[in-house]
């Protein structure tokens, strides 16, 4: 149930980024769209009556590996979240680089490439 | 040999090297820059006929990340390595007469490099996305390099694409963990023989598909290679058309439908549709173009329909027309984008009306260029008609005539295209060129002219490498990908 | 023409900046080093030691942060934390023939869930959050430090421009 949610929020991002004009609005469909996948990673991982995969000194290991939630998805989006903030810094540059070129943030508008 | 992750330790050290010495040595970015793909592609030329399953970190799957290095690997490694030096060997005189900041653009190639080492030799999912985005983050800042108004426009819009895309990606590997638990490839592939494709995995199968397929630009996913190629630099379009969309797209595609989900009738089927579609809208765009890079990237569609077109075809005499098109194909594309820098080096345009006589002043690029134009259109003895021959004859063994025929018209089509290119830049001249501007116009300097020499003697000498069929040279890369997924299994997770 | 200039904020901000840009630091530095025992690691860590420049920034004005952490210096120790990070992960090649094996756990394995153990983790980590922490702090510079002038009324983004930017010589 709760996935389906994250497959919603997944086709409004898509929604974002290909019907929109503004280019602003085109970056933040995207970075919804890839949001919305690292909260489904997250998501699979999870386990009824479930507890934080970290281990002290007085965790009991077996009552432990019967309920702690997975680990190894949390590890995928740590590294899928900075991937993301890497492409959005290029994104965003790129859009200040546009509107001193262009003078607008209309895609509509940018039609240098000839056909 | 034995140590295959130097392919991606030593690019990316390599570039973060750089800028730290670079601020007070002027030099020292060119230098670097050659060494390490000189050094790269010596070592890619060991890996020849060695299979090697190496545990980073000396944890065993599925536990940890396995590279893998196999014929097929093997291939790709020396493509990108080769065309890696070639480009890099054009780009020292090339980048310093017409853009301003060389180390960084030196740092954002050996980025690349190492991203597209990773994308080949990786045994995981979700090390095969982040490498792939590391490849694709450095090709974006380097497509629109100079900051001109059309660049950064055509540099935008493949991040739109390539990036819907690479959530796509994402997403197919995020369902695949969920249903099964596993990230290894070869792991995975042992789950879908004992459990079967269910609805989960054939969705993302489709959704792996789509995202690799606007990566390799194919039709209808290939709507931002016409702009993004002719805005790069020169010998980044030599990378992005020769080798990126190779190594990041039907390399992966090639070892996913292969080795890791069953290849049947239904999937062959859309392979064939596919590469026939791009092959004939490819050429057919490329036959009005009169910019010189556009219509060399029109081209670039429709060779990869004829890569798509050898593979789906499933029979060990497709896949080595596939393959060895694949080989030719970087050789002979990436040195007529290199002929396209060398002429925007000199006359200072790309658009074929203004362009002509260049035969007599130029004599190295015409002479390249005139070779690179017989190999594309399948002349003989160059390597192009060899390749081509294979595909033919193998539609032709494989019961689709049909296929054959469309190919030899797509291979007519092309040489009609590249005669005319031939007859407006070098043999004749176009409607509005200036005779007055001809006597300025010699030829480019030493190191550009040498890596050109070099692609076109390989494209004359590596028709050869097809002697003998599927048992030749090629043997090796055709057994991985025939083996199917239980040979790829038994490589990699020993026996099970 | 009247020019616009990022003159700081009030004084109860940077009076309150001014104590508190040394525990930000410092809770930095804590997410790093005990990132192999407690949730952190080298990324947040990174992004938090970021976070203080950045508090400078916007409390102080960019001369008293770049005053700080210069461009050259940022570039520099951005480089060198991912070449320390690789650096690490070729000594396993090494001494035990294996990349970026764990090769301290192996040969002098520490007593668990104490600081000094898990091998070269925190040392990856601290090679991480020095890259992650100056590539933030010159992201934000970068786009975020700019200079508005009004010309009759339209107004035109005027970038102070702290790199070069790559351009093409031959237009």
């Amino acid at each position: 149930m709760i996935y389906s949610l994250c497959f919603i929020l997944f086709i409004i991002g898509l929604y974002g980024a290909t019907c929109k004009k503004n280019i602003v609005k085109i970056i933040l469909g995207l970075l919804i769209m890839e949001y919305s996948v690292n909260l489904f990673l997250i998501l699979l991982g999870w386990r009824k009556n479930g507890v934080a995969p970290i281990i002290d000194s007085q965790t009991d290991m077996k009552t432990f590996v019967a309920h702690s939630v997975d680990p190894l998805p949390q590890a995928l989006v740590l590294t899928s979240i900075v991937i993301g903030l890497g492409v959005l810094s290029l994104m965003v540059a790129i859009s200040i680089r546009l509107y001193q070129r262009y003078g607008t943030f209309d895609i509509t508008e940018m039609k240098k490439l000839k056909h | 040999m034995s140590d295959i992750s130097l392919f991606i330790a030593l690019p990316i050290g390599m570039a973060f090297f750089i800028p730290i010495v670079s601020r007070n040595i002027k030099w020292f970015p060119d230098i670097a820059g050659n060494f390490t793909t000189f050094v790269l592609m010596l070592l890619s030329l060991l890996t020849i006929n060695q299979e090697i399953v190496y545990n980073v970190g000396n944890w065993k799957p599925p536990f940890g990340i396995v590279l893998v290095l196999d014929g097929f690997s093997c291939l790709v490694l020396i493509i990108v390595n080769l065309i890696g030096f070639f480009s890099t060997l054009f780009s020292v005189e090339y980048i310093e007469k017409m853009f301003t900041s060389k180390l960084r653009y030196y740092s954002l190639f050996l980025l690349m490099l190492a991203g597209m080492n990773g994308v080949v030799l990786t045994g995981d999912l979700f090390n095969l996305f982040v490498f792939l985005e590391i490849a694709s983050v450095a090709s974006y800042a380097l497509v629109g390099f100079g900051c001109e108004a059309r660049e950064l426009e055509a540099s935008f819009k493949y991040l739109v694409m390539s990036s819907i895309a690479s959530t796509f990606i994402l997403l197919a590997v995020a369902l695949i963990y969920g249903r099964f638990g596993t990230l290894n490839m070869a792991h995975v592939s042992l789950m879908v023989q004992k459990y079967g494709m269910d609805n989960v995995i054939k969705f993302s199968a489709v959704l792996l598909f789509c995202g690799l397929a606007v990566k390799a630009a194919l039709v209808p996913f290939h709507a931002w290679l016409p702009d993004a190629h002719p805005s790069a630099p020169a010998p980044i379009s030599a990378m992005l058309s020769g080798v990126v969309i190779k190594a990041l797209g039907v390399y992966v595609i090639a070892r996913i439908t292969y080795n890791i989900f069953e290849m049947d009738t239904m999937i062959s089927s859309m392979f064939i549709i596919l590469g026939i579609v791009s092959m004939m809208i490819g050429v057919l765009m490329a036959l009005g173009q009169w910019d010189f890079k556009r219509l060399l990237a029109y081209h670039s569609i429709s060779q990869m329909g004829y890569i798509i077109l050898g593979l789906g075809l499933g029979t060990p005499l497709g896949i080595l027309g596939g393959i060895f098109h694949l080989f030719n194909h970087s050789l002979f594309k990436s040195l007529l984008f290199l002929n396209s820098g060398s002429v925007e080096y000199e006359t200072g345009t790309r658009n074929l009306e203004k362009l002509g006589c260049l035969s007599r002043r130029m004599p190295v690029t015409s002479f390249s260029s005139l070779v690179a134009s017989l190999s594309i259109s399948g002349i003989p003895p160059f390597n192009g008609f060899w390749s081509k021959l294979i595909i033919i004859l193998a539609a032709i063994q494989a019961g689709r005539p049909f296929s054959a025929l469309w190919a030899v018209i797509g291979s007519i089509l092309t040489l009609a295209s590249f005669t005319k290119v031939q007859r407006y830049v070098f043999f004749g001249h176009g409607k509005h060129f200036k005779l007055e501007s001809l006597p300025q116009i010699k030829e480019v300097p030493n190191l550009m002219q040498m890596s050109m020499i070099l692609l076109a003697i390989l494209c004359t000498v590596t028709g050869v490498l097809a002697l003998g069929g599927p048992n030749g040279i090629f043997g090796p890369v055709i057994d991985v990908l025939t083996g199917g997924p239980s040979a790829y299994i038994l490589k990699v997770l020993g026996k099970q | 023409m009247r020019i616009n200039e990022e003159t700081g904020m009030s004084l109860i901000v940077k009076t309150v900046s001014r104590w508190l840009k040394g525990f930000v630091f410092l809770f930095g530095m804590y997410l790093t080093f005990y990132g192999h025992l407690t949730p952190g690691g080298g990324f947040s860590g990174g992004v938090v030691i970021a976070c203080t420049f950045v508090l400078l920034t916007l409390a102080f004005g960019k001369e008293r942060a770049l005053g700080k952490l210069g461009k050259t210096l940022s570039s520099v120790l951005d480089c060198s934390g991912a070449l320390l990070f690789l650096l690490i992960a070729l000594a396993g090649i090494f001494i035990s023939g294996v990349f970026f094996e764990n090769f301290i756990e192996k040969n002098y394995p520490g007593k668990v869930f104490h600081l000094f153990s898990a091998g070269i983790i925190p040392l990856c980590n601290i090679a991480i959050a020095i890259k992650v922490g100056a590539s933030l702090f010159m992201v934000f510079i970068i786009l975020a430090v700019r200079r508005v002038i009004e010309v009759d009324g339209k107004r035109k983004l005027i970038s102070t421009e702290f790199f070069d930017m790559p351009e093409r010589k031959v237009k």
